[in-house]
């Protein structure tokens, strides 16, 4: 395999983990646990699908997609904000909600267990570059590095995930700063999961494959930082292309590849490579 | 019609069945230094934070700059000119000086946020002030004076004319103190008013023009500062006339207190250090080859500002945090590796600096937590003796006075100064040689800081060895023989008692000077 294609490969299998890591990040910035990128993911997948079956627009799919990344981000944000619940708990409360849900709805609309129909998607072309929700995804990384680094809102995110106390004393309203950064998450991380089923034309049964985890895993390896944790995902991304071109090689049992996401994030959290270093108000509701 | 920027009348706040606030009142006159004083627990922060919008309080007034503000909120009070500077920081570590300042009301450039003018604004303001801070520093990396300053300049960044400090020298050094006292007079000076909460008599004489008592939840005098006394503000702050103990004799205006002494410290130490050496969570070194001995009757005192090593240092002693080089012995036993468990039976006992943290269990009764650790004893075939704990616990109660006098409640109930009773009765109740006390008398009232005071002067006549680690420079000076200055994990300066004063200490305490230990 060429170089380029190596390149392009990894970029595309990228995509997903860009969008949700971005989104995983900023919210984890606000203070709130992202264990729900899977969830918000999957409901992205599942609500694009269906938009774009009744519509036949991959476009409406798009919108439709970033509604119910949306839906369920305020979900996570109603339940730890509002009710303050403990946001593990939440977290998984929303990632087997919707898996239940799709199923559930999947069955109703389409009498299946396993799959949609096909939908319309857009015209990748053979590399996939004609595929807007790949720019899309490459783009959310700078996007969410300037929202949180250079603008005012970015600084409330800042201050809410690392001491909302003090933010709360200067006027900051630390519950609508989180509302809306759970909010974006859900928003991007639906987006990644609109491009996992438009590229593949349908939606599968739990076809995000633990896919928000590696991106949590990146935002972690890249220490919550927006640029290194889009570094982290094109690595994991590379690390799976290198994986797909040596099936059929021989010697090297595809697990291994697989879990080095896992392996550099758990390397990253022991302090092995700099320190990892969460935002202190990480996972705690406001006082 | 009123002028006075501030005008609390009648103010009633109950929280749950507690009180905080009964009938008090506050008058503050337009361009002066006011002190809010009384004992923890008297309802002076609770004022404040009706003041400042953050809570609303069941009745009353509250007027500021005479127009009725009742039941306002923080926002609003910031609006009208007043602005609280917190006991606790209210800064977020990992932004910069200038970001800390203007979060929340920061200059735009187009949606983006000016970094560029912040900076700017905040240099200016830094300049009219003299509240020197480096401005693009992040603030994880001042110093807890530094700290401070940028918390005042976030309040005078939002126009704060009426500027209320809770506390502010709890954790300053002598030499801080004194420029924080040059900023609040240049402030109050150039037309501030400044409402300044404090438990600390020497202050008020110091600094203010009028005093406001307060005690149980009311205000019960107003004074000149001019025209009163140390005496006659710690008469109404307690309601009776009290014994002070040294360190409050020293802060209203007695000679410097030493400790008077039973006997001579004799014999060989029985706590001995060497070149002791212990990280911090983050793995930097926070104790950096200390070396000391303690006789029996002996009390070493370690003054210095909080976060330079004396927290690790006692845990390290304790059992509570691995040593990363250098001995421990107790009796001629080492101990540097021994168990938590093997030090208590080694003969130690630790008074902890956060009670909640580490003293006791507060969902525990009072029962309970005085047989932590000791379970065992007061155990019957492998459960645990109710009706001896119980025992116990009143006989305990009694010697130590912890108010109410009764065992079953959770610890979670009492009033700070009896909790720490609670810990004190647990750990000098048992035998023990070697007493390792970190800010005993940290947040309990007057008559509790008079009765651990004792109780550690009475362990020190008993021939027991003390380690003392106190914030109250004049705790340390009022109960040690030795003290020693710590300073970024070093000892800065050993020096016998009587050689000791904050004049000679404060140096030593910012790190100005230092010596090698005597």
């Amino acid at each position: 395999m060429n170089p380029f294609d190596f390149i392009t490969q990894t970029l595309r299998i990228a995509v997903p983990y860009l969008f949700a890591a971005s989104g995983g990040l900023v919210a984890e910035r606000a203070g709130i646990v992202s264990l729900t990128l899977e969830g918000f993911m999957l409901s992205g997948a599942f609500t694009a699908t269906l938009g774009s079956y009744y519509s036949g627009s991959p476009v409406i799919g798009v919108l439709a997609g970033a509604a119910g990344g949306l839906l369920f981000g305020l979900l996570h944000g109603i339940a730890t904000v509002r009710f303050r619940a403990d946001q593990v708990v939440s977290g998984i409360a929303v990632n087997l909600l919707v898996i239940g849900l799709t199923q559930v709805i999947l069955m109703l609309l389409f009498d299946s267990s396993s799959n949609s129909p096909r939908v319309e998607g857009f015209q990748a072309g053979l590399s996939g570059f004609g595929d807007p929700l790949v720019w899309m995804g490459l783009a959310s990384v700078p996007l969410v590095a300037f929202l949180l680094y250079k603008t005012p809102f970015g600084l409330r995110v800042q201050a809410a995930g690392e001491h909302p106390e003090a933010a709360a004393s200067v006027g900051v309203n630390v519950r609508f700063i989180r509302y809306v950064s759970v909010a974006i998450s859900g928003v991007l991380a639906g987006l990644g999961g609109v491009y996992l089923a438009l590229d593949q034309h349908q939606f599968t049964n739990n076809m995000t494959a633990g896919r928000g985890f590696i991106a949590i895993a990146a935002v972690i390896f890249g220490r919550w930082d927006p640029w290194r944790a889009g570094a982290a995902c094109l690595l994991f991304a590379a690390a799976e292309t290198l994986q797909i071109q040596l099936q059929g090689v021989g010697g090297i049992p595809s697990q291994f590849i697989q879990i080095i996401p896992y392996v550099l994030t758990i390397i990253a959290l022991a302090g092995l490579v700099g320190r990892a270093v969460a935002p202190a108000a990480l996972g705690r509701a406001e006082e | 019609m009123s002028s006075h920027p501030i005008r609390m009348a009648g103010i009633d706040k109950s929280f749950g069945p507690v009180r905080a606030n009964r009938g008090a009142s506050l008058d503050v006159a337009p361009g002066e230094i006011h002190a809010l004083v009384g004992e923890n627990g008297a309802g002076k922060s609770t004022l404040m934070k009706i003041l400042g919008g953050l809570i609303r309080p069941d009745a009353g007034t509250v007027e500021v700059n005479g127009g009725d503000v009742t039941g306002w909120s923080t926002s609003d009070a910031i609006a009208a000119g007043v602005g609280v500077v917190h006991q606790h920081f209210m800064l977020v570590p990992t932004l910069t000086v200038a970001e800390n300042v203007v979060l929340g009301n920061e200059p735009k450039r187009g949606v983006m946020f000016d970094r560029t003018r912040a900076l700017a604004d905040v240099n200016s303001l830094i300049q009219r002030t003299g509240l020197i801070v480096p401005a693009d520093r992040r603030v994880a990396e001042l110093s807890v004076g530094e700290a401070q300053r940028v918390e005042i300049l976030k309040t005078l960044y939002r126009g704060a004319k009426i500027l209320i400090l809770d506390e502010p020298t709890a954790v300053l050094s002598p030499p801080d103190v004194r420029e924080l006292w040059t900023v609040l007079r240049k402030l109050r000076d150039d037309g501030a008013t400044i409402v300044l909460i404090t438990h600390r008599l020497d202050e008020v004489i110091d600094i203010s023009q009028t005093i406001t008592v307060m005690r149980a939840g009311a205000t019960v005098g107003r004074m000149k500062t001019s025209e009163t006394t140390p005496a006659e503000i710690a008469r109404a702050m307690i309601g009776r006339d009290v014994v002070l103990s040294a360190p409050l004799r020293e802060a209203v205006g007695g000679s410097a207190a030493t400790a008077e002494h039973a006997l001579a410290p004799v014999g060989a130490a029985v706590l001995e250090v060497t070149d002791l050496a212990v990280n911090d969570s983050r793995r930097v070194r926070v104790v950096d080859g200390i070396s000391f001995a303690i006789r029996p009757g002996e009390v070493l005192g370690i003054a210095g500002v909080e976060g330079n090593g004396q927290t690790e240092l006692v845990e390290a002693i304790a059992g509570l945090r691995d040593i990363v080089g250098g001995s421990i012995s107790v009796s001629g036993r080492d101990i540097t590796r021994a168990t938590v468990k093997e030090r208590r039976e080694a003969g130690i006992a630790h008074v902890p600096e956060d009670r909640h943290r580490r003293g006791l269990i507060l969902e525990y009764s009072i029962a309970e937590n005085l047989v932590l650790g000791a379970q065992q004893e007061f155990s019957r075939y492998g459960l645990l003796d109710g009706d001896r704990i119980e025992e116990h616990a009143r006989e305990q109660i009694g010697k130590f006075d912890v108010r109410p006098p009764s065992a079953a409640p959770a610890a979670r109930t009492l009033s700070g100064g009896n909790q720490q009773k609670v810990v004190i009765a647990r750990e000098m109740g048992r035998s023990f040689t070697v007493l390792l006390a970190a800010q005993p008398t940290r947040g309990v009232d007057v008559g509790a800081i008079e009765f651990i005071h004792r109780q550690i002067r009475e362990a020190r006549d008993a021939g027991k060895a003390i380690l003392l680690v106190s914030a109250e420079l004049n705790e340390v000076l009022a109960l040690s023989d030795k003290v020693a200055v710590m300073y970024r994990g070093k000892f800065a300066v050993t020096l016998p008692a009587r050689d000791a004063t904050p004049e000679v200490l404060g140096p030593y305490m910012t790190g100005g000077k230092s010596r090698d230990a005597a």
